[in-house]
């Protein structure tokens, strides 16, 4: 996430691991599926708004992860 | 007489703006729109003969389209072959800069114009580029260097810095009096000296990017799903780079409602693709979009998606990928786009 906002990224959601952006090996298939569509949901709400540089619209509860790779 | 070919895009050959990007190759008559200023600056001993035009999209998206263009450049039977100013402009600039490597292969001299931070520039491959302004408003100064570039270039010898010539030059082996050691340590010396800008070897450059402005109603807008996780149909049938990516691939959705475990793997280099290929949604969600776009969340999915493997690009291939797919998604009709990064 720090790399998509250095670069000037508009829009970014933060997610849970390098290797499964849209997923969560953790959680069970129905877990994961709806923590999938909530992201994708989130990515949406980004697409909806008006930024004027780079924005990190987190996930609730989900927020304060950052990633570093 | 020298005969002269200049090659704007759409805009600049007054055939519209973006809903003539997909416009194919043309040519006009003489010089148009920034040719008749350009004509006037090379003045007598140069004939601006004929304007190629084609569509920002058309040129810079479809594979013959380059081909198409230098040959209605090489019809003309030019001496001198003028690319731009392209500015900042995405893919006029890769445009330009791909007319003018394919005009240097065929043997047409050439020079290009467009702004330093134009992707355009490292397409070049060593063709010669010059500086131009951020914008048409910089239209005059713009065609001065261009002008003044295209006599050099004319005349047979090679534009330098001093002609305003940005980007990759061709590299040439000479010998030097001053060993590294004492260079390296000069420019050392010169950076405590407060001198932040010399250098030998000019880094990569990251440029500013306007946010596109908000969709107004997703349930009317269609919606691509793009990566740079490196997910490929089963056993990589186009051989995508697992790093140092020079290409990107486009493969079809055709509607269906996922992506099965087993017929797409990631490629990826740079982190264990191990959950990505137990269940690709992890990398291109494309279960739950398709959801979304079936309750008329939004408007529909593009019906393929975009991928390349971000691991290790140059920032030069990265940043012609973004124009490439911002035409392609374009043309596709995708009102936005959802990127999934690894």
């Amino acid at each position: 996430m720090s790399i998509a906002r250095r670069v000037g990224a508009p829009r970014i959601v933060p997610t849970r691991g390098i290797p499964f952006p849209t997923g969560d090996p953790a959680l069970s298939p129905e877990e994961e599926r709806a923590w999938r569509r909530a992201l994708v949901e989130r990515a949406l709400e980004a697409l909806t708004t008006a930024v004027a540089g780079p924005t990190v619209f987190a996930m609730d509860g989900d927020g304060s992860e950052e990633e570093t790779g | 007489m020298t005969r002269v070919v200049h090659y704007v895009n759409q805009f600049f050959a007054g055939k519209g703006g973006e809903d003539a990007a997909g416009s194919g190759p043309g040519r006009l008559e003489g010089p148009t729109g920034p040719g008749r200023r350009l004509a006037q600056l090379l003045g007598d001993g140069f004939e601006v003969v004929a304007t190629v035009h084609c569509g920002d999209d058309d040129a810079s998206g479809r594979p013959e389209a380059i081909d198409e263009i230098i040959a209605l450049v090489q019809a003309e039977r030019p001496d001198l072959l003028v690319a731009g100013p392209a500015f900042t402009s995405g893919r006029y600039g890769l445009v330009c800069a791909r007319l003018a490597a394919a005009a240097t292969a065929a043997g047409i001299p050439v020079v290009a114009a467009m702004h330093p931070d134009n992707p355009g520039v490292d397409e070049a491959k060593g063709a010669p580029v010059v500086a131009a302004g951020l914008a048409a408003r910089e239209m005059g100064p713009s065609l001065d260097t261009l002008a003044a570039a295209a006599k050099v270039v004319a005349a047979g010898e090679t534009i330098t810095a001093a002609d305003g010539r940005v980007g990759r030059a061709r590299r040439v082996s000479t010998t030097t009096d001053r060993p590294a050691a004492v260079r390296a340590v000069d420019l050392a010396l010169a950076r405590l000296a407060g001198d932040r800008e010399s250098t030998e070897i000019p880094l990569p450059r990251f440029d500013q990017v306007t946010p596109a402005p908000p969709v107004e109603d997703l349930t009317q807008a269609t919606v691509a799903l793009v990566t740079e996780g490196g997910l490929v149909p089963e056993g990589n049938p186009d051989r995508l780079e697992s790093a140092r990516a020079t290409r990107w691939l486009r493969y079809p959705l055709d509607g269906s409602e996922g992506l099965v475990a087993g017929q797409y793997q990631s490629i990826h280099g740079g982190f264990s693709t191990v959950w990505a290929n137990e269940d690709p949604h992890r990398i291109l969600p494309l279960d739950v979009a398709r959801a979304l776009a079936s309750d008329g969340t939004v408007g529909g999915l593009s019906d393929a998606y975009l991928v390349t493997t971000g691991n290790g690009t140059s920032v030069g291939n990265a940043r012609r990928f973004g124009v490439e797919w911002a035409a392609d998604l374009r043309r596709s009709g995708a009102r936005a786009a959802i990127l999934t990064a690894t």
